[in-house]
């Protein structure tokens, strides 16, 4: 296994600037083989569940080199990320025939792909920041695609304010590089854990988690999003919502923070405060809004907040030396939760998009009586609101449950009322637009409305399946042992996580080079 | 004080981005406080009156088989900063040219540079 990880990001990386080849002409071919790709990801990501290892690029050690690690937090990033991109490449393949260039689109979409992959399996920290550029970039382009007013708008906003933040992480990294003489994470790590946290360290650290918060989109720092995921076409606000500011933002905090710095209970309530501000202060915002798709951005915004708050919760209940198995359950709720809000939240905007196609608007007054116009459209978004919503036993349910459970157990009683009370007003929004999109009356201008057909239907039934069979994760005892139980570990383990992979790497090269 | 310097070159980029209500200025913002961050890499490898990190076989101790010299390594600058600046010129290059040409194309849209006048998306 281990010599196939650079294929996770060489795949998309090669794909990425084969497909503008084929130009107008070749659009379908281009179309097949994206689709291709993308599904030899999933099938990859699957084969990689449970196993662990180094890879060092160009045979260089440990020390000097560039090491991708594989180990189970990135494998169940992989998985989220292959599971949302094969969905959302193949509702692209008809949606997008109403846009030109789609070559070009393609390209851009498995430049993005590469980019998280990279992101998610390197275990450098320079390099990190290279895969979240090439990401980051591939982003930018796709908001503003349509080139219209709004998109060129947004995507300017959502530049600004992801290159301030590229330029605070850079600024971090540089900072840890001249206190700590390294660049790999492991080395990094050890080297904090034996001259502990000066002031240059813990001013890299506040840039990380300012630079990170702007890519996650926590609430002082989400001004861009709604702005941004509703102007991209919808396959690719169903990425960036599902999975790309959980993979830039989510993942790489949590990596910097808990494996490299390692937690302090300063930072863990720092953590859950972001996660309750973001929670409620989303939930507010999107009940109010009455544009489809900007109703999901901010409803991503509220979600984004669950898992933030969860891993804060393990980070602080770590750093105080509670019950082990306390911070395990919290941070196993985080994790469930952000795959979980990748599926549904990514179903949702797949649907949002399919509606957006019929009828050719997404204002929700405008809309009516699509049930049963759009019978599949229909039940997909019922059951992703349900999810959403934490109705029992959709997957959205489970996650929460476990939440609420790791809350109580840790005597933090206002967390669990504000998850429960959050997860209400989730509820009303998806309610509200359950009732504008498709019950009530038929508009007079929308009775010729035709439900979609082909790959669109078959991405919304397979994101739909997996809405209500991945409640299994957390209840088959199996299937937690092999997917969720060695994600939480790797971050409950903290800066220890890295002594084996030190152990084992450097004695192998040790007088090999330097 | 030449990281003090630094910091404050930072700052000024921040506060351009921030403050200015011209799209090209705030762009300008962006790119100088990407060359703080850069000037600040160089200097964690710069060290007064040090020599180019260039191995050639003056440095290399007589007798063994690659063994560095210790007076090139403490009188050498570090490479591995200016690898990384490299890496990040390129990488900002390939941002700049995004983003002025998203400028363009809002220019073509809105016919203004103002962003109080680019106000379609709010809320």
């Amino acid at each position: 296994m281990t010599r196939l990880l650079p294929a996770f990001v060489a795949i998309p990386l090669v794909m990425a600037f084969v497909l503008p080849i084929f130009g107008k002409k070749g659009k379908s071919t281009a179309t097949v083989l994206a689709n291709l790709a993308t599904v030899t990801l999933l099938i990859l990501a699957i084969a990689s569940i449970g196993k662990s290892g180094v890879y060092e690029v160009g045979n260089w050690s440990i020390r000097v080199g560039i090491i991708l690690v594989l180990d189970g937090l990135s494998s169940l990033l992989l998985l989220a990320i292959s599971v949302v991109s094969a969905a959302a490449m193949l509702f692209s393949a008809r949606y997008m025939e109403q846009y030109t260039a789609k070559a070009k689109y393609l390209s851009l979409f498995m430049l993005m792909v590469a980019g998280m992959n990279g992101l998610v399996l390197s275990g450098d920290i320079f390099n990190l920041f290279v895969f979240l550029e090439i990401a980051s970039l591939a982003s930018y382009a796709l908001v503003g695609f349509g080139c219209e007013h709004e998109e060129l708008e947004a995507s300017f906003k959502y530049m600004v304010l992801g290159s301030i933040a590229s330029t605070f992480i850079l600024f971090g990294i540089a900072l840890v590089y001249g206190n700590t003489a390294s660049l790999n994470m492991a080395c990094v790590s050890k080297a904090i854990q034996s001259s502990g946290l000066n002031p240059g360290l813990a001013f890299a650290l506040a840039l990380f988690i300012v630079g990170f918060g702007l890519k996650a989109a926590l609430v002082p720092f989400h001004a861009w999003l709604p702005d941004a995921h509703p102007s991209a076409p919808a396959p690719i606000s169903a990425m960036l919502s599902g999975i790309l500011i959980k993979t830039l933002g989510v993942y790489a905090l949590a990596r910097v923070v808990f494996n490299v710095f390692g937690v302090s209970v300063q930072i863990g309530w720092l953590l859950v405060a972001l996660g309750v501000l973001s929670m409620v202060a989303g939930a507010f915002l999107a009940i109010g809004q009455w544009d489809f798709k900007r109703l999901l951005a901010y409803s991503s915004i509220s979600q984004i907040g669950y898992v933030v708050l969860g891993i804060g919760l393990g980070a602080i209940l770590i750093a105080e030396k509670a019950n082990p198995a306390w911070a395990s359950l919290a941070i196993l709720g985080g994790l469930f939760h952000l795959v979980n809000h990748s599926v549904y939240k990514s179903l949702l905007f797949l649907t949002s998009g399919s509606v957006e196609m019929s009828t050719g608007t997404r204002q929700l007054k405008q809309l009516g009586g699509l049930a049963g116009r759009m019978p599949v459209t229909r039940t997909a978004c019922t059951i992703a609101s349900a999810s959403i919503a934490g109705v029992p036993p959709f997957s959205g349910f489970w996650s929460k449950l476990i939440l609420v459970i790791a809350a109580v157990q840790a005597h933090f009683y206002w967390i669990a009322a504000i998850i429960v009370f959050v997860s209400l007003c989730t509820l009303i929004m998806y309610l509200k637009v359950q009732r504008h999109v498709f019950l009530g009356e038929l508009p007079e201008n929308l009775q010729q409305v035709k439900e979609n057909r082909g790959p669109m239907l078959v991405a919304m039934i397979f994101l739909a399946l997996l809405c209500v069979f991945m409640g299994l994760l957390v209840i088959v005892p199996s299937l937690r042992a092999n997917i969720l139980d060695p994600a939480v570990k790797v971050l409950t383990d903290g800066p220890k996580y890295w002594a084996p992979i030190l152990k084992a790497n450097m004695f192998a090269t040790e007088g090999k080079i330097l | 004080m030449p990281y003090a310097l630094c910091f404050l070159l930072f700052t000024i980029g921040l506060y351009c981005v921030v403050v200015k209500k011209n799209l090209v200025k705030i762009v300008i913002g962006l790119a100088v406080m990407e060359y703080a961050v850069n000037l600040f890499l160089i200097m964690l490898g710069w060290r007064t009156g040090g020599t180019a990190p260039i191995i050639d076989k003056t440095y290399i101790e007589p007798g063994t088989t690659g063994k560095i010299l210790d007076s090139f390594i403490n009188t050498s600058v570090d490479p591995l900063p200016q690898a990384l600046v490299l890496t990040s010129i390129v990488i900002s290059l390939g941002s700049l040219a995004l983003i002025i040409s998203i400028c363009i194309r809002i220019y073509e849209k809105y016919g203004t540079f103002d962003i109080t006048e680019i106000r379609r998306l709010r809320g």
